[in-house]
């Protein structure tokens, strides 16, 4: 049976089986390919010392896959020529993986996230992006950090409503679909929760960038701007404000300066090229670019126009930082200019002296990031890491900087500067300037120590 | 005669249609024609917000007395009987005047700045376990019960759209506005410590 089927299946045709180098070499390439989009195919036997009995994956197939492979590999041998069957090998190998509908990541691969602290009830909690982990700017969706209030919602989009209503000259109901029909951006931004890495006020340092610094992700994210659901409803010239409420059972809301809500925001249903996940506030959330995370409304339905902000306990009392003279700042939007070496970093181990790259990630939410630097001596000394291109506002910047280590102790850290000329200040600063009793908008260098062993820890 | 009247009646008509044309651009360059009207029904049965001006409130009303009740069989197991707290649920009661000390406690009473902030929360979020389950009357009661045990209000007072809003709470002129950039030099472009960019919102 198989073999006319097989070739079919990797697209030989009579013409390329007349025996020739070339169709070798195609059979080979072609070999090579299915196997990379782990299609069931044949799989050239380049290296004979590969022995498919002991590869742990060859063995979860069953034997009468093994015994298919074996009479097809046989039969293209015979089919292309004759100088095949010593490439080949008397067995073969198995054929990977099907297709699959939705992809998976290699199951060798771990990298998880990790809750904050245990919350004090299910789905009251948060957890946190590996960010060691991660390469380049974008955080995959699966590994975007969570916070919620009252667990995560189910949601069906079909049912799924957005009110918009108050201070407009027509309130109106939009279903998902309508939603989908306005014309739509697709921009870069990061999100980061405003009690990020808030234990280092207080002197808890997290030994790790995922314990210190996870409650930051970075994804391209789709929808429609705010501004568009605005003029469509025809805001009121009396309206300064903009409320916003989730559908989560807590209902969670922040208010939102209108001028804000008509800048660049934007009412989001896809993710990195997919709907939004679930616990990110399917199927639609709003994106406050550059602002505290608590004020992007994941499971919107509910916007509603005011004069005044609503004072919602998450604006009025809790997202709030206590100063040591008992004041305490309301409204601190913007997250401020932040940057973290994620490798080498606390947690991590060198190998030995030799050749390293330090890398890290960077952002701010009030302008775009001009330089970052890399201190290795505890910052004695400064030097500008390379951005990665492009770098765009409200985005997390990936820096990167070769590094050879002598194997002696080293203090490692980065600092931010941004266009409108803000410095990530030190921890020291912060602590200077707003006591030990805040708990949001933490954005402190951050330092990692270098043992000779080549452990590293906090600084 | 006729000739003038000619001429006007097109003058108006070529108004009409400019115009037209003009509205009918506009209209679709800023409106989609998309979503439904809301009704005010519809309105009225989704919208929950309140304004510390009282705005939103819906009629009812509670006393600390009647509170007690709710709060034992709805709130204690999570926030302690007296609202000392849990490792369930935050503590609710203390801490007024501690917020400029070594230690300072925040709660409903030592740091929220509005009454009907309480409300509105509770009405949303709470019990945790089945938030939305509690009726106005018992909303006002559960509120009432808090900020008495406060000592704001007193246990006889009866809390409801009107006298809600007029508790003053503890921390009330305890919030100035986001003084930030306070550190990281502020600007290294213009000197001063502080950046238009980031003032402007
Ligand atoms: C199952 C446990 C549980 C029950 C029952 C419960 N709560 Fe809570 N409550 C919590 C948790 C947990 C939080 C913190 C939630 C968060 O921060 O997202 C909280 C927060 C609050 C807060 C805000 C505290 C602050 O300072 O931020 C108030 C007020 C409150 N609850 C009132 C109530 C009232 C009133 C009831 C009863 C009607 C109630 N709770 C029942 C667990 C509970």
């Amino acid at each position: 049976m198989g073999a006319a089927i097989f070739r079919k299946q990797l697209g030989f045709n009579k013409a390329l089986c007349s025996a020739s180098t070339t169709a070798i070499r195609y059979a080979l390439r072609v070999g090579y390919d299915t196997r990379m989009e782990s299609q069931p195919g044949v799989q050239p036997m380049k290296d004979k010392s590969i022995d498919p009995a002991k590869d742990n994956h060859s063995r979860t197939d069953s034997r009468g896959r093994r015994r298919f492979l074996a009479a097809t590999t046989a039969a293209m041998a015979a089919t292309v020529a004759g100088g095949l069957t010593d490439l080949w090998g008397d067995e073969g190998r198995e054929p990977g993986s099907p297709l699959r509908p939705y992809g998976e990541r290699s199951p060798f691969e771990k990298v998880a996230r990790r809750n904050s602290r245990s919350g004090q009830m299910s789905g009251t909690g948060s957890s946190l992006t590996p960010l060691e982990s991660l390469y380049g700017i974008i955080t995959p969706s699966a590994l975007h950090y969570e916070r919620h209030h009252s667990g995560v919602p189910i949601i069906d989009p079909e049912k799924h409503e957005l009110l918009l209503h108050g201070l407009v000259e027509k309130p109106l109901v939009f279903k998902m679909e309508e939603i989908k029909r306005f014309p739509s951006v697709s921009h870069i931004y990061f999100l980061e929760c405003s009690g990020s890495g808030a234990g280092e006020y207080q002197g808890e340092p997290a030994p790790t960038p995922q314990q210190t610094a996870g409650l930051f992700s970075c994804s391209e994210w789709t929808g429609v701007p705010l501004s568009a659901l605005l003029r469509e409803a025809g805001v009121k010239p009396s309206a300064k404000w903009v409320l916003a409420e989730g559908g989560d059972a807590s209902r969670n809301a922040r208010s939102i300066p209108l001028e804000k809500a008509m800048d660049d925001v934007i009412v989001a249903y896809g993710q990195n090229g997919e709907a939004v996940r679930p616990e990110q506030g399917y199927p639609i959330r709003l994106i406050v670019p550059g602002w505290e995370g608590n004020i992007n409304t994941k499971w919107l339905q509910r916007l509603h126009v005011l004069d005044q902000p609503s004072m919602t306990r998450d604006e009025a009392a809790d997202y709030d930082d206590l100063l040591a003279n008992g004041k305490s700042y309301r409204f601190s939007f913007v997250m401020e200019a932040k940057s973290i070496v994620t490798r080498p970093a606390g947690g991590q181990h060198l190998a030995g002296p030799g050749v390293y790259e330090i890398t890290g990630l960077a952002w701010s939410g009030r302008a775009r990031v001009a330089t970052v630097e890399v201190s290795t001596d505890g910052g004695k000394n400064w030097r500008k890491a390379e951005l990665q291109q492009p770098v765009l506002k409200n985005a997390a910047v990936r820096f990167r900087m070769p590094w050879n280590w002598d194997g002696n102790e080293a203090v490692i850290g980065s600092r931010c500067t941004d266009e409108s000329g803000y410095v990530q200040p030190t921890h020291e600063q912060l602590v200077a300037a707003r006591g030990t009793h805040a708990r949001f908008h933490y954005n402190g260098i951050k330092w990692w120590r270098l043992q000779k062993s080549g452990e590293l820890t906090n600084a | 005669m006729p000739r003038k009247m000619f001429r006007k009646i097109f003058l108006v008509a070529l108004c009409f249609v400019v115009c037209g044309a003009l509205h009918a651009q506009t209209g679709s360059d800023k409106q989609a024609g998309l979503g439904r009207p809301a009704s005010a029904e519809e309105v009225k049965q989704r919208d929950v917000t309140t304004l510390p001006n009282g705005a939103g409130l819906p009629d009812g009303k509670g006393t600390a007395a009647q509170g007690e009740t709710v709060y034992r069989d709805k709130c204690a197991a999570c926030h302690g009987p007296n609202g000392e707290g849990s490792p369930q649920g935050t503590q609710l009661v203390g801490g007024v005047g501690s917020l400029a000390s070594d230690n300072p406690v925040r709660t409903v009473g030592s740091y929220w700045p509005y009454a009907t902030s309480v409300w509105d929360y509770i009405h949303r979020a709470m019990p945790l376990n089945q938030p939305g389950s509690l009726s106005a009357d018992d909303t006002y009661a559960v509120t009432a019960f808090l900020l008495n045990r406060n000592k704001i209000i007193e246990a006889s007072e009866v809390m409801d759209k009107e006298s809600l809003p007029k508790v003053r709470m503890p921390n009330r002129d305890g919030f100035i506005p986001d003084a930030r950039p306070d550190v990281g030099k502020g600007s290294l472009s213009t000197g001063n410590g502080k950046n238009k960019k980031s003032q402007a919102r």
